[in-house]
């Protein structure tokens, strides 16, 4: 009969097609069309307005040659690895401290999360005034240790690990309440379940409650990567690149080039260049994470 | 009968509302934020208002020019134009004028006779763009000064020095005393003194062929290495805490004596009489850094980005026509410790210092080119990011330092 026929596919679920329709343009246009227009202006010498003449890989030559990209790009890989195994180790040891039924719990986690709240921007003056010469050099110096030197804002070899300890106090906060609640989620009768089988308690969260843990552990992953990758405010506020340029990333090389110094082309060649490093780091993860899964 | 009091009473209204309109809120951004510059604002923005009718409505940026002008040129580009706005003039704005995205003053100029009175030409040449005026230079600002305090060394028991070598030379004994020889920020601070270093060290010469006719030849020569052995010295009379300093505070540590000098442009000037320093006595300055004494001709001048409000239009053309008046010269230059843009007004008032740059500048010979006139904004900022590279890494050669540069300057556009 008429009336039991299947519609055609494509008005199969007309409703959820409807209602997904503005994301799907949005992503079209905002996040596909975008990408497509900066990697094609990329091979452009554009200055401060964008024109389509061509000029091939030139932007890209001139990128890998310049000693502040290669710096940039140095100093995102030890921000990226410290912060991402710091904030990941300290926020889960936190969370375990704070999992053990101690007391004032509201307290501390209100004190570790508190600079969550604070802006990068908040945070990078902060840590300027706590790092340069007049914070604690001169603190520790006053109550008579003379020779007392730490001059990590202006050594160039050290300045981004300054950058690193700000963002690691800014950051661990959120992965510290994030493993909480996961810890949270542990049914009471595993633990039960450990103690009975006489199994020492650090070994119960290497083994058991870690690998359950796994989502929780995605997440803050996912986040703690987009937070390394656009890294800018931060290294503005507290060294604006210096000294010299041995604390610059390449965000802040991408926003020099588009906005003060009227390079449009080599901005985005830059950005294109940092696009390419997330997919080719992102596309195994996710064929790994859900390729896998259809084949069950 | 009602229809007509309708009638009457709207169109009423809607004559009210054209005259309250024709007073325009002109909005002018800038990056004028220091005690001597916000002094100078302050005078522009009092004589406007002066003028009746129209307001002058501050949207100071914080931050140096390469804070701001990103956001100024991002805001004319997104269609969300100012008033008016400072730039440096010369190529910053080049591409927004042919764009054109900037209201056309040649009218004005041609009324008021500018080619006329402005000096040197090359201001106004600037402005200018295939036949047209889009800008009103309002004051003539020089990079090529040494600020040094006579005090410091008289205290040291050494003579106050009066060129770069002899400042180099008594350098070492400042520095046994717990005084930096050298007080500089980083960013275009350093950028600066290697510019200035090129036409102070290297002459009228090299300094032209190198930003001007990008001689990469010249880059690579022995004139060029010495210049870059100057700023070799220069950075070693920096002290470690230039990081993150602003231009301002570097020269209050010469007039406060916690530093020998300072490179920096005549508006650290208007910081010392800010200040109520005295040139001559409490502090000295050394214009081509007592070497050659040549002088650019950079400054600063005032864009109107296009507006589609007739009335902000017509407030445009009477701030531009304020500007070059003999009477805001002289009050704003003062106040700036620039030069003024007209060779026709009286500067009797002048201080020492600034009465040697108006004696410099009546020789044409004297006068080069500002950076910011002969190299595009992308070369700039390469320049910018070696200069500070160089400054911040005491390992890196000079011979390093020459070859990168000349490829720069290979390239540069």
């Amino acid at each position: 009969m008429a009336g039991n026929k299947r519609p055609p596919a494509l008005f199969r679920n007309l409703n959820a097609k409807i209602a997904a329709m503005p994301m799907i343009a949005t992503v079209l246009v905002v996040f596909i069309g975008c990408t497509v227009w900066t990697v094609v202006y990329s091979f452009t010498s554009s200055r401060s307005l964008p024109m389509l003449n061509f000029v091939g890989f030139d932007q890209y030559t001139r990128l890998f040659n310049a000693s502040r990209w290669n710096v940039s790009v140095k100093n995102i890989a030890i921000y990226g690895c410290l912060s991402l195994v710091f904030s990941i180790v300290v926020g889960f040891i936190l969370a375990v401290l704070m999992d053990q039924k101690i007391r004032f719990e509201n307290t501390f986690r209100t004190i570790f999360l508190y600079p969550f709240a604070l802006s990068f921007i908040v945070t990078g003056l902060v840590w300027q005034w706590i790092l340069n010469p007049l914070g604690i050099e001169k603190v520790v110096r006053d109550m008579g240790f003379e020779s007392f030197n730490m001059s990590l804002l202006t050594d160039r070899s050290l300045v981004i690990y300054a950058i690193v300890i700000a963002g690691l106090w800014q950051g661990t906060g959120l992965v510290m309440a994030l493993m909480l609640a996961g810890l949270r989620n542990i049914d009471e009768e595993i633990w039960k379940a450990a103690r009975v089988d006489g199994i020492p308690t650090w070994k119960t969260y290497v083994f058991v409650i870690i690998p359950m843990m796994r989502p929780v552990f995605v997440t803050t992953l996912v986040l703690i990567a987009t937070g390394i990758v656009k890294l800018y405010d931060l290294v503005v506020a507290m060294t604006n690149g210096g000294p010299g340029i041995s604390s610059d990333v390449p965000a802040k090389y991408v926003y020099d080039f588009m906005f003060a110094w009227a390079n449009l082309g080599q901005g985005l060649a830059a950005s294109t260049v940092m696009l390419t490093t997330v997919l080719i780091i992102l596309i195994p993860w996710a064929m790994f994470e859900f390729g896998g899964r259809k084949a069950k | 009968m009602r229809y007509a009091l309708t009638a009457v009473l709207s169109a009423s209204v809607a004559f009210t509302g054209a005259s309250f309109a024709q007073a325009a809120d002109l909005e002018v951004t800038h990056w004028w934020t220091s005690g001597g510059e916000a002094a100078a604002v302050k005078i522009l923005a009092e004589q406007f208002d002066k003028l009746g009718g129209d307001k002058w409505v501050d949207g100071a940026i914080g931050g140096s020019g390469s804070a701001a002008r990103p956001i100024i040129v991002s805001r004319i580009l997104g269609g969300n134009p100012m008033g008016a706005t400072q730039l440096n003039h010369g190529r910053q704005a080049e591409e927004l004028v042919q764009a054109g995205l900037m209201t056309d003053l040649t009218e004005l100029a041609q009324k008021e006779g500018w080619a006329d009175f402005i000096r040197p030409k090359s201001l106004l040449d600037s402005c200018t763009f295939e036949g047209k005026i889009y800008c009103v230079p309002v004051n003539i600002h020089s990079w090529e000064w040494m600020w040094t305090n006579p005090n410091v060394y008289k205290e040291a028991g050494l003579e106050p020095p009066t060129n770069w070598n002899e400042f180099v030379a008594v350098a070492p004994k400042l520095k046994e005393k717990g005084i930096t020889p050298l007080a500089t920020g980083d960013g275009f601070q350093v950028n600066g003194i290697f510019t200035v270093l090129t036409a102070a060290i290297g002459g009228k010469e090299l300094y032209l062929k190198v930003n001007k006719d990008k001689d990469a030849e010249a880059a690579r020569g022995p004139e060029m290495k010495k210049v870059l052995q100057a700023f070799a010295d220069a950075r070693s009379l920096a002290d470690p805490g230039y990081v993150g300093r602003s231009w301002n505070e570097a020269t209050n540590m010469v007039m406060t004596g916690k530093a020998g000098g300072q490179i920096m442009g005549d508006w650290a000037q208007g910081e010392f009489s800010t200040a109520g320093k005295v040139a001559g006595k409490d502090y000295d300055c050394l214009p081509g850094l007592g070497d050659h004494a040549l002088l650019d001709t950079g400054g600063d001048a005032f864009y109107f980005p296009k507006n589609s409000n007739a009335d902000v239009t017509k407030a445009q053309m009477k701030l531009a026509s304020m500007m070059v008046s003999k009477q805001t010269q002289v009050a704003f230059n003062l106040a700036k410790g620039s030069l003024p843009v007209r060779g026709d007004i009286d500067m009797a008032t002048a201080n020492e210092c600034m009465k040697k740059g108006i004696e410099i500048l009546k020789n044409p010979d004297n006068i080069i080119p500002s950076t910011d006139q002969l190299r595009a904004p992308d070369t700039q900022g390469q320049v910018e990011a070696l200069a500070a590279e160089f400054f911040s890494n005491p390992d890196m050669s000079v011979e390093d330092m020459q070859e990168r540069y000349a490829e720069i300057v290979e390239t540069a556009q």
